[in-house]
């Protein structure tokens, strides 16, 4: 089999496949297993890698495919949670009835703050996207209009209801966290495949190519913006319903710094190394705790050395495939209405024209 | 018909002018030639026309509609494509990527369509693609249509951006020193390939300091100096113009 | 008036120690074109530094309480530039030629290495340092009695300023900093290390935010492991809004982030000192993108 072949049939979609289908047997297996207390441990731990994981994943269509410098992530993660919080608290809305809420208010946030900064440089953008998550949460701790409680934030957020069914032990939610995120892979995989997604990409290259190319600049900024806070909104849906008991600490700059890195370690654009980033930065945060109150000062070392040891990212983004040939063979005389250019081989063509 | 008119037309860089009452016009289904010496305001006047620069003063007709001071984008989209001096491909992209780039603005598909693949979107996502072979087939890439485009050779990555500019469908072609750096051979090729541009029926502008190319291709000439223009008509006139002579060469006399 | 006189030395005195530290940002982003993350904890390192030596040396039985500020200072500079340098070697040297995001992650990384340090080191809780070093007197000043600590924290930060000013413009090495932040090839060329120069920038840099550090510990008299995240993020807020990789733009923007923030807490409010600088910051680069004193480049095509 040629490497070429292997790499076809163990495609991202085949891979992912695989990834997911064994996911879904995690919890049956830790409980199988016979690991402690059912492996509730196990499972915190993966449903809260799952939630980085979407976060990192949206992050990564602003970061990572768009190339801007945004830093401030966990903003529209906070509006998301605090907007379920909120309805559900207040005004009992049930918690899966608030997520597209959630993801509408933080994608309208996402384009009130973005508008006017849309047209910095990469470092200014860098920094305005952590004075923002800032601001958002000193805003949250003061108890801003009065609605989020201030420091001590908003609890008893009901559980998630899906079909009548209350989603309420870990094995369920770990289903609810890890099937939001096969979708969110699954869509995401599409729409690198697009129009949109190369859009994204050639104003992450050259921008003023881009638009010299006939891209909209700042309305594909702004709408990569919008989509990446959409999902982080929804994902604060998610968290919130899982975690029960939202408060500004969780919503920092630190936050914001993990998800950056997850992007940028795991590999700009690329989807499977968003994951293991997710599942390294998340996952070693848990594993160092053996190193007790230098777990955090191992952390730091760590970031630093898979930086000097692999500044690419893990995975490099991979390339897109088009199936040409096929295409080609299909439309010899092209799809274009009223568009005519005869020839395939337009050298020869061009030959022939300018000698007669 | 003229298809482009540019009309006294001034920009200054702070303080420095470096179009200075620049009018012309580009005849539809023509090639006409910018040169100059260099500094002489040349693609600062492409940079106005294709909306990277806003004028001081002066205005630019399109098929007689007024696109002065447009955004980018809208101006490919009104069917004005254009190449850069200093080659600007997207160089860790494929070939093929590249020209679908310039079909972006042809192609519908929103955010939504993109996200889910909608028939709509794989039908707008295949015509682009074979569009896009199509372009680089006619200028002689479309067997590299794989190969990243910063490993392209560098006549073949100005050739490249000529392909991306057609995939966005123009009616006006404008090529900043498409030659540049090209050996013999390849120019030779170029001047083919211009030519049949121009017999898609499609009208081209072009910045060149290769004389050679530019009075083989050109129907006709403007001379900028300084920021005006000190001449215009058919290249063998030009050619003889004392002005003109004395910009490219100083005086000596 | 009195409140605004008041408001605005403690704004003055305290801008001159963002300053200070902004500097440190500004010249490493000048020449390397990367936010060091970590150098809000090298200031925090200084502030320890200064505390450790004020308390086992008991130096103010030897001499005067300036004088032994002036030792305190002098001592933290010198180690946090050692540390300064280190993290370069370490964290940055490796990624030079790499993607600029790498370094960032890298750099965020290192700010988490060294307030954890710090922590173990030193401990979680806050330290408090010993008073009367700075004299608690007062002058009068338009018949308001203004504290004379803020009088000598301002002109000490004045001082260090001017002095980094002039070697910058002044001396052979100055020279050859600027012109490596200006086209590190091209110094290359001219015979530049650019490798000493990227180290010496690591001393200086680092070596005024310990001095700051020690002065922040002097003046408010309390200092914690993770207070490097806030006032680094200040001081980088400062460096952007006088304009990045500008040397006077950075003194300025740091005085002026000081008074504001000084003005916003007595005016405003005061839980919401922190977001008053920030929304200062954001308003600021949305009429002026490249900072105060930023050179506008203009885009080449």
């Amino acid at each position: 089999m040629t490497a070429e072949s292997l790499k076809r049939r163990f495609s991202f979609p085949v891979c992912a496949g695989i990834f997911f289908a064994a996911m879904a047997l995690v919890p049956s297996a830790l409980s199988l297993a016979g690991v402690a207390g059912d492996g509730i441990a196990q499972l915190d731990m993966l449903n809260k890698i799952g939630i980085y994981a979407v976060l990192a994943l949206s992050l990564n269509i602003i970061l990572g495919h768009a190339g801007l410098f945004h830093m401030g992530h966990t903003a529209f993660f906070a509006v998301g949670a605090y907007a379920t919080a909120i309805l559900n608290t207040a005004h009992s809305w049930p918690v899966f009835a608030t997520m597209p809420v959630a993801g509408i208010l933080a994608a309208v946030f996402a384009l009130l703050v973005a508008l006017p900064i849309i047209h910095l440089r990469g470092d200014y953008l860098l920094v305005v996207t952590i004075g923002i998550v800032e601001i958002v949460r000193i805003a949250l701790e003061n108890n801003v209009f009065g609605l989020t409680g201030g420091a001590n934030g908003i609890y008893g957020i009901s559980r998630p209801v899906l079909f009548g069914l209350a989603l309420k032990t870990p094995p369920l939610q770990f289903y609810l966290i890890w099937g939001f995120a096969a979708v969110t892979v699954a869509l995401f995989y599409l729409l690198e495949h697009s129009r949109f997604g190369r859009a994204l990409n050639y104003i992450r290259y050259d921008d003023v190519a881009a638009s010299g190319c006939g891209i909209n600049v700042a309305r594909y900024k702004l709408a990569a913006f919008m989509l990446g806070a959409f999902w982080a909104g929804m994902a604060g849906t998610i968290y919130a319903a899982n975690i029960r008991t939202i408060e500004p600490s969780a919503f920092g700059f630190y936050e914001s710094v993990i998800l950056f890195a997850i992007v940028i370690l795991g590999g700009s654009g690329n989807i499977a190394g968003v994951l293991v980033g997710a599942f390294l930065l998340v996952g070693l945060q848990d594993v160092f705790r053996s190193f007790e109150s230098a777990r955090m000062l191992v952390f730091g070392a760590a970031m630093m050395l898979m930086m000097v040891f692999r500044p690419q990212g893990l995975l490099p983004p991979r390339r897109r495939h088009y199936d040409v040939d096929a295409l080609v063979d299909r439309y010899p005389s092209g799809l274009d209405e009223g568009f005519s250019l005869s020839g395939r081989n337009g050298k020869k063509r061009a030959g022939e024209t300018g000698a007669s | 018909m003229s298809l482009l008119s540019v009309h006294n037309l001034f920009k200054s860089f702070g303080g420095l002018m470096a179009v200075a009452g620049v009018s012309f016009e580009v005849e539809e289904n023509s090639v006409m030639g910018l040169i100059g010496p260099n500094g002489a305001g040349k693609t600062t006047v492409f940079n106005i026309i294709t909306g990277n620069h806003k004028p001081n003063k002066g205005e630019i007709l399109f098929d007689r509609m007024d696109i002065t001071g447009k955004p980018p984008h809208e101006i490919v989209s009104l069917g004005i494509a254009r190449t850069f001096q200093n080659i600007r491909l997207f160089q860790d992209m494929s070939v093929l990527e590249n020209v679908l780039a310039g079909n972006h603005c042809r192609m519908r598909s929103g955010l939504f369509s993109s996200m889910f693949h909608t028939p709509s979107q794989r039908r707008d996502e295949q015509r682009a693609v074979v569009r896009a072979m199509r372009e680089l087939a006619f200028v002689g890439l479309d067997a590299e249509h794989g190969t990243l485009a910063g490993n392209l050779a560098y006549g073949n990555q100005r050739l490249l951006e000529i392909a991306r500019a057609l995939a966005s469908n123009p009616r006006f072609l404008i090529l900043d020193e498409p030659a540049g750096g090209m050996n013999e051979q390849e120019t030779a090729d170029l001047i083919t390939l211009i030519r049949s541009i121009r017999k898609r029926g499609i009208t081209v502008l072009l910045i060149e300091h290769d004389m050679n190319l530019v009075m083989r291709v050109c129907q006709k000439l403007v001379v900028l100096e300084y920021g005006a223009v000190i001449a215009e008509g058919i290249p063998s006139e030009i050619k003889k113009n004392p002005q003109v002579i004395e910009a490219y060469l100083g005086t000596d006399e | 008036m009195e409140e605004f006189l008041q408001q605005l030395t403690n704004g003055l005195a305290v801008g001159g120690i963002y300053a200070l530290i902004a500097l440190g940002y500004t010249m490493v982003y000048g020449i390397l074109r990367l936010i060091n993350f970590a150098h809000g904890d090298l200031f925090t390192l200084g502030a320890y530094i200064g505390f450790t030596l004020l308390v086992s040396l008991n130096l103010q039985g030897l001499m005067g309480g300036l004088a032994v500020a002036g030792v305190l200072v002098a001592m933290a500079m010198g180690l946090v530039a050692l540390a300064g340098y280190l993290l370069e070697r370490v964290a940055y040297r490796p990624l030079r030629r790499s993607n600029r995001l790498a370094a960032v992650v890298s750099a965020l990384g290192a700010s988490i290495f060294f307030s954890n340090a710090i922590m173990l080191v030193w401990g979680a809780r806050v330290k408090v340092y010993p008073g009367g070093i700075l004299p608690s007197a007062t002058i009068s000043f338009l018949g308001v009695d203004i504290m004379l600590t803020r009088v000598v924290l301002f002109g000490s930060s004045v001082a260090l300023m001017l002095l980094l000013y002039w070697f910058i413009n002044r001396t052979r090495v100055g020279t050859a900093i600027r012109a490596v932040a200006i086209d590190q090839d091209t110094a290359r060329l001219m015979g530049i290390n650019v490798d000493h120069i990227v180290s010496l920038v690591f001393l200086i840099g680092p070596a005024l935010g310990g001095a700051a550090g020690v002065m922040m510990g002097l003046y408010y008299g309390q200092i914690s492991y993770d207070m490097g995240f806030s006032f680094g993020l200040k001081a980088f807020t400062a460096a952007i809004l006088g304009g990045i990789g500008n040397i006077p733009g950075a003194m300025l923007g740091g005085i002026l982030l000081g008074v504001i923030e000084a003005m916003g807490a007595a005016y405003i409010s005061m839980a919401w000192k922190d977001a008053i600088a920030f929304a200062v910051l954001i308003l600021i680069l949305i009429v002026r993108p490249t900072g105060l004193l930023g050179e506008r480049v203009a885009d080449k095509l």
